[in-house]
């Protein structure tokens, strides 16, 4: 029986971990089937962690000296998808997608978020052939070639000055007239003289053939004018959808209490309505969506986990 | 020690054409690319006189890179007597890319 089963291994889990495993817990195991470091090892800067102010570094470079630290005090890390936890009396069941199953006493939740899909024709179709919603992965793909972002949130601008570096020039599309980004990165963006800010604008179409996208079809909302954008890359930053799944059970309902966006509701240590079960990170009520509070999350649950456990012997 | 194949130009259609390969295709500056690496070369042990496992640096191999329209990376494609039969793009577990090559040694 473990302490503390973590599911996903983001700043919030792995700080989790961290904190569980150097505040005494000896039986952690952190459960992710992909890469550590969550979505910020897919960013090409980070620039508001405090501590860590070098612009030449990338999400992932940051992620990296993370995982040395994380497990330095007995974490375990196996790499296995969750299928879904359930709780067995007083303590939880972890099923594995392959459907063996392990047990714990108490689990923190830290699944995290996904890039939204935009919903426009062709995005599924050309997604990871032409639309991308990773610039540090896919951006040299467009050395010296235009692309499209969409999006008007800090990631999406972020990026746009990303790829405005290796690209011959940045369109971004907005379906708003104004931009929800930080001042100095909306800034920064509009001093770029290869970045053209297009808004009230939305993606009417994405085209291609065998060998990938070919271009966008862009619409002005206000006028339904379409403009044709060939030859290029569309990188998309709308937003984020949170990954809850784990916290179905097998009917498909909630184990504990969700908002109407489908994330957790938790009280200020992180504890959910279902005891023994804490949530960090992304996936929680009114969440930042940002490392360093993801990471407090982190820290919180497993202070919390340390409690609750003395307090159940 | 197993390791992996380079992939060239010169040596790319010679060796997908017979049997199961595994294509990793990559470049340096791709995050999640230097995450998955490992996970490459402890393929390239775990299937040692079953599967070929191979890299293509996307940054030298324009030509490979284009002739099979890569245009995310990391993107993992498997051939079985030549023939592209399966893919993922994106960074994904060992398990999930052992699984994909199990299936075509079945």
């Amino acid at each position: 029986m473990l302490d503390c089963a973590i599911i996903g291994g983001g700043p919030a889990g792995l700080t989790a971990g961290l904190y569980a495993t150097r505040g005494g817990l000896q039986k952690v195991t952190l459960f992710d089937a992909g890469v550590l470091g969550g979505q910020i090892t897919k960013s090409s800067e980070i620039e508001n962690y405090p501590g860590f102010f070098d612009n030449t570094k990338t999400g992932l470079d940051f992620m990296e000296s993370w995982q040395k630290q994380c497990f330095a005090f007995g974490l375990k890390h196996e790499y296995k998808k969750v299928a879904r936890v359930e709780k067995v009396e007083e303590h939880f069941k972890v099923i594995f997608d392959n459907g063996e199953a392990i047990e714990a006493m108490t689990v923190i939740v830290a699944t995290g978020s996904t890039p939204r899909r935009a919903g426009f024709k062709g995005e599924d179709e050309f997604f990871g052939k032409g639309v991308s919603t990773c610039a540090t992965c896919d951006g040299f793909f467009y050395k010296d070639k235009p692309v499209t972002v969409l999006g008007g949130g800090d990631t999406a601008l972020e990026e746009a000055f990303f790829l405005s570096n290796i690209c011959s020039d940045v369109y971004v599309v907005h379906r708003r007239d104004e931009f929800k980004a930080a001042p100095p990165t909306l800034d920064r963006a509009m001093r770029k003289e290869n970045i053209h800010l297009i808004t009230n604008s939305v993606i009417d179409e994405a085209y291609g053939g065998m060998m990938g996208l070919d271009g966008v079809k862009i619409k002005n909302t206000q006028t339904d004018e379409i403009t044709d954008m060939a030859n290029t890359g569309l990188f998309v930053f709308v937003g984020l959808n949170v990954n809850n799944g784990v916290l179905k059970d097998e009917n498909g309902d909630f184990i504990c209490e969700m908002n109407e966006q489908g994330q957790v509701v938790v009280d200020l240590k992180m504890n959910t309505s279902l005891k023994g079960l804490f949530v960090a990170g992304d996936l929680r009520i009114d969440a930042p969506k940002q490392v360093v509070s993801a990471a407090g999350d982190g820290s919180i649950a497993a202070l919390q986990v340390i409690s609750y456990l003395q307090e159940m012997q | 020690m197993a390791k992996y194949i380079d992939l060239t130009q010169d040596n790319f259609d010679a060796t997908i054409a017979e049997g199961v390969t595994m294509v990793d295709f990559w470049a340096p500056w791709c995050g999640p690319c230097r995450m998955i690496a490992p996970v490459v070369e402890e393929l390239a042990e775990d299937f040692d006189g079953k599967a070929k496992i191979c890299k293509v640096n996307t940054d030298e191999q324009q030509e490979i890179s284009v002739k099979y329209g890569i245009r995310s990376i990391p993107a993992i494609l498997f051939f079985k007597d030549g023939e592209l039969v399966d893919q993922v793009v994106g960074a994904a577990s060992k398990d999930a890319f052992a699984d994909k090559i199990n299936a075509q040694l079945a």
